[in-house]
């Protein structure tokens, strides 16, 4: 048996809250994308009927909306966690105002990106240029409900659809509003792939079982680190 | 010698348009404004009260389309709106005047009726080089902000003056412009389409005529009473469209079945347009019903949105025929490659780390056994 014995101990970094928001998000994506691929370009696949006995692209259609209705309060209900969850996922994380956040966003990109160098990054909650991807991420969110809804305003006298009447004006028109919600749906699909590979890639290389923490919570954190996160003697700390 | 001013009853009464057909017309016209049963009295008020509307009617950059699609409206008395009710002192199409007189017609109506007339626009104007448009040997733009100075409100006929239509379409040649982007201070109407419909025109001149001020107008200008709904929310197809029965060729059965038209670049789905209600010529049809997708001509840049045959344009910067999906399917590969390629790298070069040798200057302990 091969087995090691190394200093760890294991931090509650992701509460339930989040990865409840985690798991819904991730849903809603994987629903958004499909049935947003299927409006955009809907098979053919039934021929000599009438439209009195079928509904099947309403019926996806239905789906988009209600995936996006969660979506949106979702993703709402994480910017109010980024006001009062724990630290490891308060909203100064994803901005990087200091100067050391850059300078860990230049060390990962050479440790994990590039592989030219060797070096523990000792972020315990996500690293800067994790966060940095993230926060485009959830502004790329935001502009997608802004689009989607401002689409789905021209088919609702709702009161929250018709608070984004502006947005298709703003954007030159409902064609172009179009264009840019399709578009991003490759964004989403682009994140998706290179953030699951990079779970992977984050647990096969640092073995923090970064890919459990999303499911139970916990990370495992070497003993050094979170000594200095608790002195406060950290290369960059971000609270 | 008739009255100075008649009003517009007045004027098709003497033309052998009897009551019962000028109510009927009010009627019309109240329905396509949308107004409840009231309207009608008001609109038979104002056209037998009130006296007609002075108008200059400016032809810019453009084809002439608009002209010819009110000429044609529905009903027999729309042909006297034009020649009558409103009177066109200076319509460069229709009027018999040319040259000095022309051009005296014109500068009379902003004397005689300051802060009354109406200026109507159809056309685009040049920016690039003004010269580029002159009548008289005076630019579109010099003239228009002439004659907009003391006018009550604008209306911008069809899709040149409301949006620069296919002048403006890339590359813009002559940096055409809508008229609500050249002029300032003045209400413009924005009334859509290329040509507008015929009846839609008319409503907004008898709206003018009767309330007296601008009809409501949406985001972009345009009256609500006629566009505020979506080609696609007032198609007689849209059941098919929701039971995803699409036309996928012009000539295959769902065709013949007029299932709905979203694949062959219908563009209903993103127009604002009168045309599944009030339709065209005499309400006869309108482009769908005859089994053409809508090319969205009600929008700002609709040339630019195409091909029309295609559901979404082709992206900026890629060629036409570049949709999204082609883009994205093409970064999707490009990062699964990069993906892969970085996992091999990973590999080799972490090789180390992944067996857990102690780095140097890092303090794990590894402890081997088997
Ligand atoms: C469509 C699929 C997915 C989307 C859109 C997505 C999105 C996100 C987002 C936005 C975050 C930032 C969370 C925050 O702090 O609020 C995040 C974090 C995370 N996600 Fe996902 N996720 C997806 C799938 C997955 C999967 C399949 C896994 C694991 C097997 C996973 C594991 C994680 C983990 C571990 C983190 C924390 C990352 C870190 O600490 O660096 N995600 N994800
Ligand atoms: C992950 C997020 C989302 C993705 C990937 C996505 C994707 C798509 C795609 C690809 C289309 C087809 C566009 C076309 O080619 O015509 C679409 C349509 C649409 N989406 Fe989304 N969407 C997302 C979120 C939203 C949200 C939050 C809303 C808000 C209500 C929304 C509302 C709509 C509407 C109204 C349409 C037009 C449907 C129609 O007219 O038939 N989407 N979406
Ligand atoms: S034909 Fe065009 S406007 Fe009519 S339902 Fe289909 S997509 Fe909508
Ligand atoms: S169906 Fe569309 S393209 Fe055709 S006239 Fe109406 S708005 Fe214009």
């Amino acid at each position: 048996m091969r087995s090691r014995t190394i200093p760890l101990r294991e931090v509650h970094v992701w509460e339930l809250p989040v990865r409840i928001y985690h798991w819904i998000n991730a849903l809603c994506i994987v629903s958004l994308c499909i049935t947003g691929y299927i409006i955009g370009n809907p098979p053919a696949f039934m021929k000599g009927t009438e439209a009195y006995f079928n509904f099947w692209f309403g019926t996806v259609r239905f789906i988009h909306f209600v995936s996006a209705f969660l979506f949106f309060f979702n993703f709402i209900f994480r910017i109010y966690w980024g006001f009062t969850g724990n630290e490891f996922s308060r909203w100064y994380n994803f901005i990087p105002l200091k100067r050391c956040q850059w300078k860990e966003i230049l060390d990962v990109i050479k440790v994990d990106v590039l592989q030219v160098t060797s070096k523990r990054i000792d972020s315990i909650g996500h690293n800067s240029l994790a966060s940095l991807v993230y926060f485009i991420t959830f502004l790329i969110f935001l502009l997608q409900c802004l689009t989607g809804f401002g689409m789905y305003g021209a088919m609702s006298s709702a009161f929250l659809p018709r608070l984004f009447g502006w947005v298709v004006p703003f954007l030159g028109g409902d064609m172009n509003v179009r264009q840019i919600h399709h578009l991003l749906m490759w964004g989403f699909i682009l994140f998706a792939l290179v953030h699951i590979y990079l779970v992977f890639y984050h647990d096969y290389i640092e073995r923090r079982g970064v890919t459990s923490s999303m499911i139970g919570g916990w990370k495992f954190i070497e003993e050094d680190v979170i000594e200095r996160h608790e002195n406060k003697t950290e290369e960059c700390p971000k609270g | 010698m008739k009255n100075q001013n008649p009003t517009f009853y007045e004027e098709v009464r003497g033309n052998g348009v009897s009551r019962r057909d000028f109510l009927k017309f009010c009627t019309t016209m109240a329905a396509f404004l949308g107004l409840e049963a009231s309207g009608v009295a008001q609109i038979a008020k104002a056209l037998q009260s009130k006296p007609r509307l002075p108008v200059i009617w400016f032809h810019f950059q453009e084809c002439t389309c608009c002209s010819e699609s009110f000429i044609r409206a529905s009903h027999p008395i729309v042909a006297n709106i034009v020649l009558d009710k409103i009177s066109l002192d200076y319509q460069e199409t229709l009027m018999a005047a040319s040259g000095f007189q022309a051009e005296d017609a014109y500068k009379a109506v902003m004397q005689k009726f300051p802060g009354e007339y109406i200026v109507m626009v159809e056309g685009s104007i040049p920016t690039e080089n003004e010269a580029y448009c002159c009548i008289g040997g005076r630019s579109a733009l010099q003239i228009l902000r002439e004659a907009v100075q003391n006018c009550k409100a604008v209306v911008a006929w069809g899709n040149c003056a409301s949006a620069g239509c296919v002048q403006a379409a890339s590359p813009n040649p002559t940096g055409a412009k809508p008229v609500h982007k050249v002029i300032s201070g003045k209400p413009v109407i924005n009334v859509q389409g290329c040509p507008p419909i015929a009846d839609v025109m008319a409503g907004v001149v008898v709206h003018l005529l009767t309330f007296d001020r601008i009809p409501q107008l949406d985001g972009l200008g345009r009256p609500k009473a006629f566009y505020s709904r979506r080609v696609h929310d007032t198609c007689y197809r849209r059941a098919n469209f929701d039971a995803g029965l699409f036309v996928e060729s012009f000539d295959d059965e769902g065709a013949k079945r007029g299932y709905c038209l979203y694949k062959m670049g219908c563009k209903g789905p993103v127009t604002y347009n009168s045309c599944g209600i009030i339709k065209w010529n005499d309400s006869v049809s309108y482009p769908i019903q005859s089994g053409h997708p809508c090319i969205g001509c009600a929008e700002a840049g609709f040339w630019d949105n195409g091909p029309f045959y295609q559901h979404l344009p082709g992206v900026a910067g890629f060629g036409v025929e570049t949709t999204a999906d082609k883009i994205g399917v093409g970064l999707g590969i490009a990062t699964a490659v990069g993906i892969a390629g970085h996992a091999i790298v990973t590999n080799i070069r972490k090789h180390k780390e992944i067996i857990n040798e102690p780095e140097e200057g890092s303090n794990v302990e590894t402890t081997k056994e088997s």
